[in-house]
C-alpha cells in the first residue's frame, strides 16, 4: 500500500475585514491507498475547512498559507486552478453534509451525474448515460432507468445522498472526502449509507477521509483517527488504540461524554466544562488549557507539538503530559536509525 | 399543462370584458368629445347635433358600449373619428414600427444587461460591479424624454451622426440601412432603461444563487467556472429574470409613448398621443384592447416559462 496523501502542518487562513483569521493551524495526517481516516472533533474545530483546503473549495477569502499537501506526487497546496480542475471529481471527489441542498434543483439526476463522467472519462452522451444508470444501481437506487430523468426534489434525503455517492465515485477516485455524509440523515438511513460506503470501499479500494463528530461512525468506519480541537490535530492513531488507550485529555473527555450501553439508567454523562476559544484570540500555549483537568503552568505559555509515542500502533499526541514518552520514543528511534546506519555502512 | 393553459385562456375572457368596460367608461368620462374636434368652428349647434346623432354619440353611454362590443365581436373595430379610416388598418400600420423598435430595444438591453449582471455578481464589490450598478442606477432614474432630448442634441444636432427622428428619411428609399440609422438613438434610450433595470435583477438573483451548496458540488466535480456560472447558477436565477421579461413584453405593444413622441417614431405610442388629442375614441379603445391582450398573454407566457425554468413549479 503506497502513500496517497500527506498533509503536513497546513495552515488555512481567511482574510476578513478585521484582518486574517486562522481557522486551521498545523494540521497533519497521512493516508495510504484504500485506507480510511476519520477527522473527529466538535463543530468549528476545522474539520470541514481542512477537507475544503485539500480540494481548493474554500470561499474566495480563504487559502492555505503554510504547510504542504502532497497527493501522489503532486503538491496540492500550490496547485493552479486548472490543475485542480483535473483532480477534482476525478482523483479526489467529495460528498457533502446536506443532501437536500447539494444537488442542483433544476437539472435532472442524469444531467448532474453524466457531467463529471463525460468530462473526466471522455464518454459519449449515450455511454455516459448507461454508465450513470449502472452507478445508480450500484448505490442501491431502485428503478435507476426512471430515476435518472427525475429532478432531485422527487427523491428523499437518503436517496439524494446515494446519488451524491454515485456521482462522487463515478470517475473511480483514489480519494473520497466525505464531510459528515450521514449527519443530516435519520439513523436507519445513516446505517444504510455507511454500509454502502463500506461496500464500495472494498470494491474499489478508494481511500476515504471521513469527517464526523459521531464516535459511533468512527468505530464503524475508520482505520485511523485524527482528533481535532480548535483547528489542530491533538491526537492521531489507529481506531483500536484510540478507543482502548486514548491519551490526550480532550480525547479522554470525549470518550467519557458518550453514553454507553452498560451505563446505569440514571447516570449523568460527563461533559467538558468551558467552551472552545475563538479563532480570533487563540491562546499562545495549549488551546485546551482552559478546559483541561490536568493543566499545568507551562501549558499556558508553551505550545505543545504533535509528537509520536511508543504504543502498539503509531500514536501521536499534542500534550506535555506525555513528554517523557515522546522523548523516549525519539531516543529509541534515533538509536535505531543509528544502528541501521552502522549496519548499512 | 395544456389544461392549465386552456383554463387560463378561459379566465382571460371575462378579464378582457372588464378591461373594455373600464376603458370605455373612463375614456367617455374625459372632457371633450370627438365631434368638437371634427367639425369646423363655425358649425351651428344643429349641425353638431346632427353629426353626433349620425355617429350615435347622442345615445346613452351603455348603449354606445353595447354597440361597440357587438361590432367588436363581429371583428369590426370601427372607424377612426379623425381620419375616417378603418381602425384595423391604422393599427396595422403602427404595430410594425413599434414591434421593431421595442423588439430591438429589448434584445439589445438584455444582451448587454444579462452578461453584465452575471459579471457583477461574480465580482461583487469590485470596481466593475460599482461601475455597472452606477450605470444601471442612471438608466433607471433618468427620464426617457430627458435622455432622448440629450442624445438628439449630442448625436443628431451637434455630431450629425444620426437623424433626429422618424423611421425613414422623407422621400428616401426606405432601405434597411436607412431604418437602422433611424433606430439607433431611440433604441439607445429605451435599452438604457430596460437594461438598467435588468442588470439589477440578474445581479441580485445570481448573488442569491452563487452561495448555494450545489454550486460547490458542481465545482467539486471539476467543472470549469464558465459551466458552473452559466449552466448551474444561471438556470437557478432565471425566475426573477423571466418575471422582468414578462413585465417588459407588454411594452412591445403598449409602446414607449414618450420615446416615440420624442423621436416622432410612427408607432403605437405616437398613435396613442394623437388619438388622445383628437378624441379619437375608437382608435384609443382598440389600442387599449390590444395592450390588455398583450399583458394577459405575457402573464400566461411568464407562468409557462416558470415551469420550464424550474421543474419544481407544476400547474396541475
Amino acid at each position: 500500500m503506497g502513500e496517497l496523501l500527506k498533509v503536513d502542518k497546513i495552515k488555512t487562513e481567511f482574510q476578513t475585514d478585521k484582518g486574517p483569521v486562522t481557522s486551521v493551524d498545523e494540521v497533519s495526517f497521512d493516508l495510504k491507498e484504500g485506507e480510511t481516516i476519520c477527522l473527529v472533533g466538535e463543530s468549528g474545530c476545522g474539520k470541514s475547512v481542512t477537507s475544503l483546503s485539500i480540494m481548493h473549495l474554500l470561499d474566495r477569502n480563504g487559502s492555505v498559507t503554510e504547510g504542504s499537501i502532497r497527493f501522489e506526487d503532486k503538491d496540492l497546496a500550490h496547485a493552479s486552478e486548472a490543475k485542480m480542475r483535473k483532480i477534482r471529481g476525478n482523483d479526489i471527489s467529495m460528498i457533502f453534509q446536506e443532501p437536500m441542498t447539494s444537488l442542483n434543483p433544476v437539472l435532472t439526476i442524469g444531467d448532474q451525474l453524466t457531467e463529471g463522467i463525460r468530462l473526466h472519462m471522455n464518454y459519449s452522451r449515450a455511454d455516459a448515460r448507461s454508465y450513470a444508470i449502472e452507478m445508480l444501481k450500484k448505490v442501491g437506487i431502485p428503478r435507476a432507468e426512471g430515476i435518472i430523468d427525475e429532478y432531485p426534489h422527487k427523491l428523499s434525503g437518503g436517496m439524494r445522498q446515494r446519488v451524491m455517492i454515485a456521482m462522487a465515485l463515478s470517475c473511480k477516485p483514489k480519494l473520497l472526502i466525505a464531510d459528515e455524509p450521514t449527519t443530516a440523515l435519520d439513523v436507519t438511513i445513516q446505517a444504510q449509507i455507511l454500509k454502502l460506503m463500506k461496500k464500495l470501499r472494498e470494491e474499489s479500494n478508494t481511500a476515504i477521509i471521513l469527517i464526523t463528530h459521531d464516535l459511533g461512525v468512527v468505530a464503524e468506519m475508520a482505520d485511523k483517527v485524527a482528533v481535532m480541537y480548535a483547528g489542530q490535530v491533538v491526537e492521531e492513531t489507529d481506531v483500536y488504540t484510540l478507543f482502548d488507550n486514548p491519551k490526550h485529555p480532550y480525547t479522554l473527555g470525549l470518550m467519557k461524554s458518550i453514553p454507553h450501553i452498560t451505563n446505569p439508567d440514571d447516570m449523568r454523562l460527563n461533559s467538558i466544562p468551558g467552551s472552545v476559544p475563538s479563532a480570533r484570540n487563540m491562546p499562545k500555549g495549549c488551546r485546551f488549557y482552559d478546559r483541561c483537568p490536568h493543566a499545568m503552568k507551562r501549558c499556558l505559555a508553551e505550545k505543545p507539538e504533535l509528537k509520536p509515542i511508543e504504543d502498539k500502533q503509531a500514536h501521536s499526541i499534542r500534550c506535555f503530559l506525555y513528554e517523557e514518552e515522546e522523548k523516549n520514543y525519539e531516543k529509541k528511534h534515533a538509536e535505531k536509525q543509528h544502528a541501521e546506519k552502522e549496519v548499512s555502512s | 399543462m395544456l389544461q392549465y393553459i386552456i383554463r387560463r385562456i378561459l379566465i382571460a375572457i371575462p378579464v378582457l370584458f372588464g378591461v373594455t368596460i373600464l376603458n370605455f367608461f373612463i375614456i367617455n368620462l374625459a372632457p371633450g368629445n370627438p365631434v368638437d374636434m371634427m367639425v369646423n368652428p363655425s358649425a351651428t349647434p344643429e349641425q353638431l347635433a346632427a353629426t353626433k346623432h349620425a355617429l350615435g354619440l347622442d345615445q346613452p353611454i351603455w348603449v354606445q358600449y353595447w354597440n361597440w362590443i357587438v361590432q367588436l365581436l363581429h371583428g369590426n373595430l370601427g372607424f377612426s373619428y379623425s381620419t375616417r379610416e378603418p381602425v384595423t388598418q391604422i393599427l396595422m400600420a403602427h404595430v410594425g414600427p413599434t414591434v421593431l423598435l421595442m423588439g430591438v430595444s429589448l434584445i439589445v438591453g438584455y444582451l448587454i444587461a444579462i452578461p453584465l449582471g452575471i459579471i457583477c455578481a461574480r465580482k461583487q464589490n469590485s470596481w466593475i460591479d460599482y461601475l455597472v450598478t452606477g450605470f444601471s442606477f442612471f438608466g433607471i432614474s433618468v427620464p426617457h424624454f430627458f435622455l432622448g432630448l440629450g442624445v438628439i442634441y449630442v448625436f443628431a444636432s451637434k455630431l450629425l451622426w444620426f437623424p433626429t427622428g422618424s423611421m425613414n428619411t422623407l422621400g428616401g428609399d426606405g432601405s434597411f440601412i436607412d431604418t437602422f440609422n433611424h433606430l439607433v438613438l431611440p433604441v439607445l434610450v429605451l435599452a438604457t432603461g430596460i437594461g438598467g433595470n435588468m442588470v439589477r435583477y440578474v445581479r441580485s438573483s445570481m448573488l442569491d444563487v452563487l452561495g448555494k451548496d450545489y454550486l460547490r458540488t458542481a465545482k467539486a466535480k471539476g467543472l470549469s467556472q464558465f459551466l458552473i456560472t452559466n449552466k448551474h447558477a444561471l438556470r437557478n436565477s432565471l425566475i426573477p429574470i423571466i418575471t422582468v421579461i414578462g413585465i417588459d413584453i407588454p411594452l412591445l405593444i403598449g409602446g414607449a409613448i414618450v420615446t416615440e413622441q420624442v423621436f416622432q417614431w410612427p408607432g403605437l405610442g405616437l398613435l396613442t398621443i394623437q388619438s388622445i388629442t383628437s378624441r379619437d375614441y375608437s382608435t384609443l379603445m382598440a389600442i387599449n384592447l390590444l395592450a390588455a391582450c398583450t399583458v394577459l398573454f405575457a402573464n400566461l407566457l411568464t407562468d409557462i416559462l416558470y415551469a420550464v425554468a424550474d421543474p419544481r413549479i407544476r400547474y396541475d
